[in-house]
């Protein structure tokens, strides 16, 4: 008796979660997705409220991090795939289809330090970043800093290098500045999400890094603007190529990708360090999202256009927010004709 | 007839329950194997033998990480060994009974800590605690040694030791205590019986008598130590370097993976990471081979201890 009774709500249960999977399986289209952390807060934000715009459609993503992202696009386990770095030519050819770089946003990563004697913000010359992370440069006093900040005494502690220990986007983007900067980092180490550093600490992720040099006195860390922003960390202004010394924000980030507007290649694949324009913040990045130019769900891919359709236009008034930095209305124009050509 | 078919039924479902372990075992390594290929291929030896840790160029020595897991593991059982011992003989034998249940329940919520908190408590607390109060004292009297001279930042070799034995305290602890309370009584009255004071007691009947318990319960501990991954990432410092400071930042074959596999994006790479994953598997079992061994010279020897 009491048998019977157990496979009979069995039987109940299984049918009612059945209906259920069905009914919403007839409303909702799931889309996945994996990749990049770093644009993650921003991307869940767009996901929500795109629901409002699109309550049709239900976007899911996984941020497991770049490298995963780009492996999950290759092997069509994803829809669409995220990603800090662009990707390799072999990486390309490899893939079964065309993929397509969409530009997203952009961020900055900025030079954090613990000196709470120093009450100015400090100013940094590339080379002199470079030859502090090649650990050439031990003292906070060396003339090369002190040229940069006349006015600030700085003290004779030795510098402590703080870094990220976990492979990550943000270390693309300054091991990609460093080599930019310095001929010696471009040989000796080279760019790319975890590199063989010459000197210093790793830390695991953003807040890995923050606490070193919260930690140590006398320490040095790089980090992305809005972890050092929400975080009240104090950052370094940086010499860019026009020569002036840049204070990371949303705007000067900006700058950065308007700066690399005129040598933009056709497939976005492009790096931000050392933008031209006289207010551009040199360390910047962009994050993309990976889609293949050919979809092979006609219902899918159609969604998918309309979505980044959106995320590149209304979508960028919550970047600020979020500390992220909004796509000039130039490149806009330039990803939406690449959108265009996604067939499905 | 009924029972027996359901006897031999039983022994079947269990051998079957049994033999997926060894699949799943045979199956990880399988599956590692074969996906450090490439980087097997390319490095051969060289990768167990060499110091170069360089994602970029795509050299690869697995070297100080595995030093790194070893050194810390081990740093971590000389601190948690003689605390862990002190705890359960006190719990199993001479706390009064009102203490002894709070207490046992305290030390194994240690354990049920998650090993993140561990980590982040390490950073603020423990390492700012070790840079100004503990360093400064042995540098000042024991900097002689090699093993504490050096800069301190902190993060090193030295506080992934402590936080790790702070983390297989409870294991040790508890499995102890419970081979303890598993000593007959009658060998602790035999013990005082003879005239024994409380304390050879303790150490001839109850300490004699389980050590191969205890050195079960330290293997556990060692097991955890050695595959312990989140903790140790945030407090060593992950820079793979041999040192002989102990002071010096250091790095552990599962930190590494931890660290890098998410964005490790070409195949040498990941090929290459998982080979430590694959180093990894064959240092803890040749640990526990080693551990094991060592269990069974110990109880083969009679000494001390009354024998049943």
């Amino acid at each position: 008796m009491k048998n019977r009774l157990l496979i009979l709500m069995a039987i109940v249960l299984t049918a009612t979660s059945l209906i259920a999977g069905w009914s919403l399986a007839d409303k909702l289209l799931l889309i996945n997705g994996a990749g990049a952390t770093f644009p993650y807060p921003l991307y869940s934000k767009w996901f929500y409220e795109y629901t409002k715009i699109d309550p049709t459609v239900n976007f899911n993503y996984q941020a497991i991090g770049s490298g995963g992202g780009i492996r999950q696009i290759a092997a069509q386990t994803v829809d669409f795939g995220a990603s800090d770095g662009a990707l390799t030519d072999e990486q390309l050819k490899q893939a079964p289809g065309e993929l397509f770089h969409i530009p997203m946003t952009a961020g900055a990563v900025v030079i954090t330090y613990n000196l709470p004697q120093v009450k100015e913000r400090l100013k940094f010359s590339p080379d002199v970043v470079a030859d502090i992370y090649l650990g050439k440069v031990k003292r906070w006093n060396d003339p090369r800093i002190v040229k940069d900040n006349a006015g600030v005494t700085l003290p004779g502690e030795p510098i402590v290098v703080a870094h990220r220990s976990d492979g990550s986007g943000t270390t693309n983007i300054f091991t990609d500045y460093l080599s930019s900067v310095s001929d010696n980092w471009k040989t000796k180490v080279g760019k790319g999400t975890s590199v063989n550093w010459p000197v210093g600490l790793g830390g695991k992720g953003n807040e890995g890094v923050a606490g070193l040099v919260k930690q140590t006195p006398g320490a040095i860390g790089y980090v992305e603007l809005a972890y050092a922003v929400k975080n009240n960390l104090p950052y370094a202004d940086i010499k860019n190529t026009a020569g002036n010394f840049i204070t990371p924000s949303i705007q000067s980030t900006t700058e950065a990708v308007n700066g690399k507007i005129n040598s933009m290649p056709a497939d976005f694949r492009v790096s931000l360090v050392n933008p031209d324009g006289k207010d551009a913040y040199p360390i910047a990045g962009l994050t993309w999202i990976l889609v293949y130019k050919n979809q092979t769900d006609k219902e899918k891919g159609k969604k998918i256009v309309e979505f980044l359709r959106w995320a590149i236009t209304d979508g960028q008034k919550y970047s600020a927010d979020l500390l992220y930095a909004p796509l000039p209305e130039s490149l806009v124009k330039k990803i939406q004709e690449k959108i265009d050509q996604i067939r499905y | 007839m009924k029972i027996k078919f359901v006897d031999t039924g039983f022994k079947k479902a269990t051998t079957l329950i049994a033999l997926i372990v060894v699949a799943l075992t045979l199956l990880l390594v399988y599956n590692m194997a074969t996906n450090a290929i490439p980087s097997i291929q390319k490095l051969g030896a060289r990768f167990l033998f060499t110091s170069t840790w360089d994602p970029v160029k795509e050299d690869f020595g697995a070297l100080p990480f595995i030093y790194g897991t070893i050194v810390s593991s081990f740093l971590a059982l000389l601190i948690a060994v003689p605390v862990s011992l002190g705890i359960a003989v006190y719990l199993a034998e001479l706390a009064p009974q009102f203490i002894r249940q709070p207490l046992s329940f305290l030390v194994e919520l240690l354990a049920a800590i998650p090993s993140v908190v561990y980590g982040l408590w390490g950073i603020f607390g423990l390492a700012p605690f070790l840079r100004s109060t503990i360093q400064p004292f042995l540098s000042r009297y024991l900097g002689f040694l090699p093993i504490f001279k050096g800069e301190f930042y902190g993060v090193s070799m030295f506080t992934a030791g402590i936080i790790l034995s702070f983390m297989i305290i409870p294991t040790i602890s508890s499995v102890s205590r419970e081979v303890f309370l598993a000593v007959p009584f009658t060998q602790r009255e035999a013990a005082l019986a003879l005239g024994a004071t409380s304390w050879e007691k303790i150490r001839l009947a109850v300490l004699g008598y389980s050590r191969s318990g205890v050195l079960g319960a330290i293997i556990l501990g060692l097991g955890r130590a050695l595959g312990e991954t989140m903790a140790v990432t945030m407090v060593i410092g992950n820079r793979p370097e041999i040192s002989a400071s102990l002071f010096a930042p250091s790095y552990t074959m599962a930190s590494v993976i931890a660290n890098e596999f998410t964005e490790a994006t070409s195949n040498m790479y990941l090929s290459a990471l998982i080979e430590i994953g694959l180093v990894l598997f064959f240092v803890t079992l040749l640990v526990n081979i080693t551990a094991r061994v060592l269990v069974w010279k110990v109880t083969n020897k009679v000494e001390g201890g009354i024998r049943e």
